[in-house]
């Protein structure tokens, strides 16, 4: 039987064939049917992948490992090496600058990965993100047109609630009640919005959604504005993230030209306008309210709340927001049912989530996988181990805001309901792997540094709180703290929590009490013995 | 429209590239700034004036606007802008030490610009490029996986 246990890519765009691509494509497949392996390999020729510095390329999934420039007396090499013996051609790949391919997640992961479940990353990585064709037939654009043929906004309204989807964006807010609220509001102007200003430490899922598959948000933001009764929206894009821009902006012209933007979309009466907005650097406008005064062109500075963005939103008008992943979940929920949607994950957590895996581990990356999965699956599993074998010692979810999580709950499943009856946060799904030579003082400084800088400014509690929590946690790592220092952060974690205007307020003081209360003998010890167990922290300065 | 001849011819060409890209409405401040602050490298204050006449927006709102956002600069920079990764999953993984190597080699420490005007040494937050840290950006280029004995490599490849 036919079981193919690896896909072979190999460049084929106008340079790569002046450099000999077809004779190493040829050369590939007299290879692998010498090794008897054409049951088990699958190889196919693709378009630009970039690197035109390494062509032509050879991209050998699931590793994803790049090879390049490969030439035809390499083949038998790379063969009996790595898809004969299993083990990577280290020599023949392609060299360290490797962060702007056009294929999205391959540039983002070392080392191996076993199979995932792919909904939202279905494409990225296999097709073209710049030839609207490669989403075409790769199912894209069936959703909008089903549901533009078949579907009552109300439906979709229903079939979105009926899914369980919840917000990837940290909150996990149930998406189909948001977009009924914003329905329920009777305006003339509306607008839909897709937050992707991913800024969270350690997230970059939707970066390689953007980049790999952009159409798929271009669709579910058609489909939402179907369902809520917007006419226009606005994709807000991280500044740093100038590659996605390009290919956000490259979309949105060809599906213009094929007559899925603009007036009487499919010959109905629904029009959509989609505008792509970029940031200029500031973590704080991920926050919903920071973001749309952003775009009304202001400082960052998060709104009030009430009235929700969804009856006051922007310019003031009904507005839904909604995370990139999110929205990739949209089209997929559409085309095979809610009812297939709630085949992944857990009843509570439907789906799938991703999650970027990072730290001490020997594989590092990207994998999206049913909600639910545990922790020690991931290290195990995913991340095949610790790296050097240390002891894994503590987690850190969701970047920055998430919570550090102890290795006694590595085994509690990641869904939203789970972790948080065990006091922890799921976030935006970055998986920061510590081993025991992290110390938590030192770690929980970075963190709070990071708090301290992207902090607006606008409420007090978070911006002497988290410039106070810092100063704290530094004397304690120069190894002049006190026991009263512990006290007074708990209280500033506490402050923080409950009187911060934000979200990012509200959420800054986690990590100081996650570290208080899973690791307080470590920190006692910087404290009463003046010693660092893990001698990172400096221990030999003077009290700020 | 009067001009104002005090304006370099620079500066202008800037402000007015940038206007005449994204449009004259209050919406289009924050691109109109950061295409202004890509092609001068920073917003000198008569840039900010120019806008500021071409918009009908007081300079005091996008001098706030010009000083929140981290991408944007109010002060010049160095040549070339190395912006540092100081986010965790950088740190856990060799971040410190990089580091501590780039401050010894450009003999700067953050947010310093080098007396010759080359270099701009700023840590940022994370840049999205986890999955390869230690990460550094010089200008556009991104690099991962660095190792502290490969700064001074890298660092000589901007030879202008």
């Amino acid at each position: 039987m036919k079981s193919i246990r690896s896909m072979v890519l190999v460049s084929s765009d106008p340079l790569s064939l002046e450099r000999g691509a077809q004779s190493v494509f040829d050369q590939l497949q007299k290879e692998i049917k010498n090794f008897d392996l054409s049951d088990e390999i699958s190889i196919t020729q693709v378009g630009d992948v970039g690197r035109h510095d390494a062509l032509p390329i050879v991209i050998v999934y699931p590793e994803a490992v790049i090879y390049g420039p490969v030439k035809e007396e390499d083949v038998h090499h790379l063969v009996e090496e790595h898809l004969y013996k299993g083990r990577i051609a280290t020599e023949l790949e392609a060299s360290a600058k490797e962060l702007t391919g056009k294929i999205a997640w391959v540039n983002s992961r070392k080392g191996t990965m076993p199979a995932e479940q792919r909904i939202v990353l279905q494409r990225a990585g296999i097709i073209d993100p710049t030839n609207i064709e490669d989403y075409i037939l790769n199912e894209g654009y069936q959703a909008i047109g089903k549901i533009l043929s078949e579907m009552t906004p109300k439906d979709v309204i229903e079939e979105i609630k009926a899914s369980g989807l919840r917000g990837r964006g940290g909150a996990g807010f149930p998406t189909g009640t948001k977009w009924g609220f914003v329905a329920g509001v009777k305006q003339d102007k509306k607008y839909v919005i897709c937050n992707a200003d991913e800024s969270e430490p350690g997230t970059f899922k939707d970066r390689l959604i953007l980049e790999g598959d952009p159409h798929s948000i271009l669709e579910a933001m058609m489909i939402a504005a179907y369902a809520v009764g917007a006419d226009e929206g606005y994709i807000y894009v991280r500044g740093e993230y100038t590659l996605a821009q390009e290919r956000l902006k490259i979309a949105i012209e060809q599906a213009h030209e094929m007559g899925l933007l603009g007036k009487n979309i499919f010959g109905s009466d629904f029009n959509f306008e989609l505008h792509i907005h970029s940031g200029a650097g500031a973590y704080i406008c991920g926050e919903e309210t920071a973001l749309l005064e952003s775009i009304e062109g202001r400082r960052g500075e998060p709104r009030a709340r009430p009235p929700y963005p969804t009856t006051v939103g922007l310019f003031g008008k009904p507005t839904l927001v909604n995370n990139v992943e999110t929205l990739a979940n949209i089209a997929p929920i559409i085309r095979n049912g809610a009812k297939w949607y709630r085949g992944f994950g857990t009843p509570s957590s439907p789906g799938t989530k991703v999650y970027t895996i990072l730290g001490n581990v020997n594989v590092t990356g990207l994998i999206e996988v049913p909600m639910g999965i545990t922790l020690r699956e991931v290290i195990t599993i995913y991340a095949k181990g610790m790296k050097n074998n240390a002891t894994f010692k503590m987690a850190q979810t969701g970047g920055s805001s998430g919570s550090i999580i102890p290795a006694s709950l590595q085994d509690t499943p990641m869904d939203f309901d789970s972790f948080q009856k065990a006091g922890v946060a799921l976030g935006s799904g970055a998986l920061l792997i510590c081993d025991d030579d992290n110390c938590v003082v030192d770690l929980a400084k970075v963190l709070q540094n990071f708090f301290r800088n992207e902090s607006c400014s606008k409420c007090n509690p978070c911006r002497i709180g988290n410039e106070r929590a810092y100063s704290i946690l530094e004397n304690i790592s120069q190894g002049t703290g006190t026991m009263q220092d512990l006290d007074d952060l708990m209280m500033i974690s506490k402050n923080l929590n409950e009187l911060s205007n934000c979200g990012l307020g509200q959420t800054a003081g986690t990590p100081i009490k996650d570290v208080l209360n899973h690791f307080r003998a470590e920190v006692e010890a910087h404290i009463k013995l003046k010693v660092c167990p893990t001698g990172i922290c400096p221990m030999s300065g003077t009290r700020i | 429209m009067p001009i104002d001849n005090s304006v370099s011819k620079n500066i202008f060409d800037a402000v007015d590239q940038a206007i005449k890209l994204h449009g004259e409405t209050r919406d289009e401040i924050i691109p109109i700034l950061n295409d202004v602050n890509r092609s001068l490298g920073y917003l000198p204050s008569e840039a900010l004036e120019e806008i500021s006449h071409r918009l009908k927006s007081p300079k005091s709102s996008l001098f706030s606007v010009a000083s929140f956002y981290h991408m944007l600069s109010t002060k010049p920079r160095g040549k070339h802008v190395i912006q540092f990764c100081e986010s965790a999953p950088c740190h856990v993984v060799g971040g410190r030490e990089v580091w501590q190597t780039l401050k010894s080699e450009l003999g700067l420490n953050s947010g310093e610009t080098s007396s010759d005007g080359k270099w701009t040494l700023i840590t940022t937050s994370c840049l999205g490029l986890c999955g390869v840290g230690p990460v550094i950006m010089i200008d556009e280029d991104a690099y991962g996986n660095v190792k502290p004995e490969q700064i001074s490599e890298i660092l000589k490849k901007y030879t202008d």
